[in-house]
């Protein structure tokens, strides 16, 4: 069985626990207008003409986005940086795109990983049938769980999708007692309201336990990417999210006992 | 890239300048936060002072060196013993230099950064000396008075009398032909053998009981049954004569600081004078028994050694924390001397290897490595000679200073074995992650496995360490002399060009064949291992007369009562008296020339996209007109340094043709002949005399570095660096060097660290021997976006994410740019 990856992240290390490789899946259901990874969105491997300089001259070459791996390709790359994951108790990352896109050919590598004691995270955006969830879920020693907005019709109006599969495959897994990190983009203007933030600590207060949530503040970016694929940029108006401004939201999880990081 | 290896060092702010290292490769002016003392005012204006002091040459050495080879005592004694008193004559006459509030004392020259020359070894012209003067960066001032003692006595005397012209006498055709080729580079013939590190043995002992020793030695010569008696004799008794002058050194140091204290106003500086004097009447004459003291007394040997000829890498006080350690428990843990105090003597003693720059070399050789360091490299922790971690409290004291000092020289390296704890390595990283290029760090479990692998005893090995670059040494008993760089990659440009060399326009190498020869890739790698054998051949015969020449003509007693066995074996450290001895040839362009040989295999041989031919024609255009061609060569053809087993077997191939070639062969005092793999600024200079190369690069450009991917070629991260670097057997080489770029960001947190930690660690497991983080400035990012081609595997921190600076809109790298430029505030934190 084969699946197609966009890119492989070697030293990869904000991706879960230690040194880990992160392998990102092609095919994404959601059309975050922030997304850094347009590539990512659909599932066919992509051509497009990449510019590049030598000394004062430009070049352009056909460049392809996406490469059909088979289960053991990709076992061996991830196995190569055995040492590295060994040593600061690291693994691998599968991410996106949303990786259960792909659940069938994600499901194969997941339990050769684990049937080699690699650790397994993966990184998913929550928008998944509950059924495919569930074929991870036992070979998934870490999830990194996206939440991005609690009002539904703007969470669709932002993405493209509805948020209710999402919280409630969160709900699931927190019921089956997997190992959940929170992970919520700060977005200026999108989701970085009292409104918003306020929704989401009463949607994780209902659990007895605290999460430890990953705040990851939003950073510009070029609309280079996306003109690649020509894909409409709706972020030109939206600045870099500024520590002064989020620093409320960090105060306000900590304020109700969550564990959280952020840059 | 030029930014890196002509990083701009931003010392202070009121000095600028250029420096040309192999570790110091950008400087942030960032400080993290301070764990030691600030330092005190007294080491600030030292500090400052040795900072603006301006390197001049001092005539000083010379005039008096030769006033002694005209005195007509020369003549009347053995070269061994001749040396001893050139030795004593420069001692017993040298100007003394107290500066203001000095707490340790003792200049090379008349003053701070007043650099000597040897004329004995090799002279410089008065040309020469214009171009010292002149020159913009690394240059040293000559007085008038200089150039007139140099035109009417230095000159006149040494002309044609040099080492260097015994040298050169001697020398092959073959051999000079492949030296001016730059195929090769010969380290003795400006500056004498030394390479080497001094043991534990001289922090427990002074020269009082060393002479003891020599006399021993001496009572037991067997005159009637060993045919070398005489000469053991006669290096005995300079031996014998050195201990005297150095202890008469430091009398004379007494006798100005009692004096300087008669004068002296102030009481506390009064005091302090006495003490230090009472202290040179003390050492190097008894062995040391406090902090004070050993700094001392090893800073007379250190002036010794670098003052009897111009050794390598000047010399070095070794595993610093080890000998230290004792005097500290007695002394600063029982309360005798406060911490404070004790960073006070710590600074001044760092200050004192700052005021000593290289000596200048003469001719156009200064291309070869130029630079003001001259490689003392102090080493902290590693493991006892039980073989126990031997990570102790001066560890971390010495780390504390190297942050405070932020100087120049000394450099300094860490020792991490898997025994030493975590966190000396983590307290090390933090200071890497400034950016001023100190501490390196080692990998004491392969230091070991290389010396023991060379034959040193366990105890040996573990007492020994790394030196110079990245060189590997029994410290306290090892002859360990680097013989020149090998310019691996310049041998393929000649095998490609059947022997002839265009830089030179001569015939140089074999003929092994024209290009329309070379039907397989397989044939054309044989060819270079043959031109390959054929110069390790020309360097190794042009070693062994030399070290001859060295062992015959400049003896050096004084280091020799240094390093064990030379008086027991009553035998010259040059001659072999060291109770091990290694001549390395260091590999050069390994990235380079893997990257090279890559490409042919895969454009013309596996994928037959070009011809060797039509290759060599744009090579011979410098790719002008082929720039499709280049980003080809560049962009699309596997690499180096990117755990691509497709490139990597090409780099095995070399290292076992490099290894096989010169590795066991037996040097002229009696030692091995062994590899290394270290550039220091060598791949700028071999870079230089060749042409425009199979992987891209352009004519004149600098090779890779050490065993570092070619700049820019490594692609998939540092993971995939080291797997490719790691595929190499680095325990049968006396040392590796890898430099691995980092943004700032990457070790901006305690995570952060933590994981470069695992990098090291992994690294380590893989027994990789060496490792160096260059932390990237805003000024090389700015590079970068000028030159992406030199920059591909420079990733930056984006946000909650990592990405390859080329890959990023130019608006975001410039948010980036200006973010590193406040790193200052992100290594606050």
């Amino acid at each position: 069985m084969n699946g197609i990856v966009f890119d492989i992240k070697r030293y990869a290390i904000h991706d879960g626990p230690g040194i880990r490789t992160t392998i990102f899946l092609k095919g994404c259901p959601l059309r975050c207008h922030w997304c850094h990874n347009p590539e990512s969105f659909s599932q066919q491997i992509q051509s497009f003409d990449l510019s590049y300089s030598l000394g004062d001259q430009k070049l352009i070459s056909k460049k392809e986005v996406g490469r059909s791996y088979s289960v053991l390709e990709l076992l061996k790359e991830i196995q190569r940086d055995q040492v590295f994951h060994e040593e600061s108790k690291g693994g691998v990352t599968f991410s996106g795109g949303e990786p259960l896109l792909q659940v069938d050919f994600l499901e194969q590598v997941l339990t050769l990983c684990k049937s080699r004691e690699i650790h397994t995270v993966v990184d998913t955006s929550g928008y998944a049938s509950l059924d495919d969830l569930k074929r991870i879920i036992p070979h998934t020693d870490l999830f990194l769980f996206d939440l991005k907005q609690m009002n539904d019709a703007k969470h669709q109006e932002y993405t493209g999708v509805s948020n209710q599969m999402i919280l409630d495959n969160l709900d699931y897994l927190q019921k089956e007692r997997a190992k959940v990190r929170i992970r919520i983009p700060i977005i200026p203007d999108y989701n970085d309201s009292k409104e918003n933030i306020e929704a989401i600590i009463a949607f994780l207060s209902q659990y007895q336990w605290k999460l430890e949530i990953n705040l990851l503040p939003y950073h510009r970016m070029g609309k280079e990417k996306y003109d690649r694929f020509d894909i409409a940029y709706k972020m030109k108006d939206i600045d870099s999210a500024k520590k002064d401004d989020y620093q409320w939201i960090v105060n306000a999880f900590e304020a109700e006992g969550f564990i959280i990081n952020y840059e | 890239m030029l930014l890196k290896r002509k990083a701009l060092l931003l010392i202070t702010n009121e000095e600028l300048r250029y420096v040309e290292c192999f570790h110091i490769h950008s400087f942030t002016h960032s400080h993290i936060h301070k764990t030691t003392p600030i330092m005190k005012p007294r080491i600030e204006q030292l500090r400052k002072e040795s900072l603006q002091a301006i390197n001049s040459i001092s005539h000083e050495r010379a005039q008096l060196i030769t006033e002694f080879y005209q005195s007509g005592e020369a003549e009347k004694v053995s070269v061994p013993v001749q040396r001893a008193l050139a030795f004593r004559y420069l001692f017993a006459n040298k100007k003394i230099y107290i500066g203001e509030e000095e707490l340790i004392v003792g200049e090379r020259g008349p003053a701070p950064k007043a650099c000597p020359t040897y004329p004995e070894i090799c002279i410089h012209s008065l040309d020469d000396l214009q171009i010292l003067n002149d020159r913009p960066k690394v240059s040293f001032k000559v007085s008038p008075e200089t150039f007139d003692i140099y035109e009417k006595k230095i000159i006149p005397f040494w002309s044609g009398k040099t080492n260097r012209d015994r040298l050169m006498n001697n020398m092959t055709e073959e051999w000079k032909n492949a030296y001016a080729a730059g195929i090769f580079t010969e380290f003795q013939e400006q500056r004498a053998p030394g390479h080497t590190v001094l043991g534990k043995k001289m922090f427990r002992k002074g020269f009082l009981e060393i002479k003891l020793e020599i006399a021993a030695a001496l009572s037991k010569l067997d005159y009637y049954q060993d045919a070398e008696a005489y000469e053991k004799q006669e290096e005995l008794k300079a031996m014998n004569i050195v201990c005297d002058a150095i202890i008469l050194f430091a009398e004379r140091h007494a006798k100005a600081l009692e004096q300087l204290a008669a004068e002296e106003q102030g009481e506390k500086r009064k005091s302090e004078l006495l003490e230090m004097a009472r202290v040179c009447r003390k050492v190097p004459a008894q062995a040391p028994e406090s902090i004070h003291e050993a700094l001392q007394h090893y800073w007379f040997i250190h002036l010794g050694v670098i003052s009897e000829l111009n050794p390598w890498d000047s010399f070095n006080p070794g595993r610093l924390d080890q000998h230290l350690q004792p005097f500290y428990e007695k002394e600063v843990l029982e309360g005798k001397l406060s911490e404070e105090d004790m960073y006070e003597l710590l600074h001044a003693f760092w200050i004192k290897f700052n005021n000593h720059p290289a000596p200048p070399k003469m001719g156009v050789t200064a291309k070869e490595s130029n630079t003001y360091t001259d490689f003392c490299l102090i080493n902290m922790g590693g493991v006892k000679e039980d073989g126990s971690n031997a990570v102790n409290d001066m560890s971390y004291h010495l780390l504390n200073v190297i942050e405070e000092m932020r100087l120049l020289q000394p450099s300094s390296m860490v020792q991490l074995s898997k025994k030493n704890p975590d966190r000396f390595i983590k307290r090390a990283l933090h200071i890497v992650k400034t950016g001023f290029g100190q501490p390196s760090v080692f990998n004491t479990d392969a230091i070991i496995q290389e010396l023991l692998r060379q034959g040193k005893s366990i105890i040996d090995a573990r007492n020994g360490g790394c030196s110079g670059c990245v060189e590997t040494g029994a410290f306290g008993t090892e002859n360990y002399s680097l013989s020149g760089y090998f310019n691996l990659a310049k041998i393929l440009e000649i095998t490609l060009n059947n022997g002839y060399d265009e830089y030179s326009q001569k015939l140089v190498g074999l003929q092994t064949g024209q290009l329309e020869d070379f039907t397989s890739y397989e044939q054309l790698f044989s060819a270079w291992q043959k031109q390959v054998n054929y110069f390790a051949n020309v360097k190794i015969r042009g070693n062994n007369i030399i070290e001859k020449l060295y062992a015959n003509y400049l003896p050096v007693p004084f280091l020799s009562v240094l390093v064990d066995d030379c008086i027991s074996k009553a035998k010259d450290y040059n001659a072999g008296g060291a109770r091990y001895n290694t001549s390395y040839v260091q590999g050069v362009g390994l990235g380079s020339l893997t990257d090279m040989l890559t490409s042919i295999k895969y454009n013309v041989f596996d994928q037959q996209k070009i011809s060797l031919a039509e290759l060599k024609h744009a090579m011979n255009q410098d790719f002008e007109g082929f720039n499709e061609l280049r980003a080809q060569l560049i962009y699309h053809t596997p690499k180096f340094g990117n755990d691509d087993d497709y490139a990597d077997e090409q780099a095995i191939a070399i290292f076992e043709t490099f290894y096989e070639a010169v590795n066991g062969r037996p040097t002229a005092k009696g030692g091995v002949f062994r590899i290394n793999m270290l550039p220091t600024t060598c791949h700028v200079y071999f870079g230089n005399v060749m042409g425009a190369s199979a992987d891209g690069r352009l004519a004149e450009k600098p090779l890779s570095e050490g065993i570092s991917p070619f700049q820019g070629a490594d692609t998939n991260g540092p993971t995939a660096v080291i797997n490719s670097v790691s595929k190499i057997d680095h325990l049968r080489t006396g040392g590796t060097l890898l430099n691995q770029k980092f943004s700032p960001e990457f070790m901006s947190t305690d995570e952060g660290i933590e994981k470069v930690k695992d990098l090291v660690r992994s690294y380590f497991r893989m027994d990789g021997h060496h490792i160096q983080f260059n932390v990237v400035s805003a000024e090389t990012l700015r590079d970068a976006q000028k030159h992406p081609e030199d920059y591909k595997d420079l990733i930056v921190r984006v946000a909650g994410y990592s990405d390859y600076f080329n890959d990023l809109g130019e608006d975001l790298q410039n948010e980036i740019i200006e973010r590193n430029e406040h790193c200052g505030a992100c290594c606050n934190v």
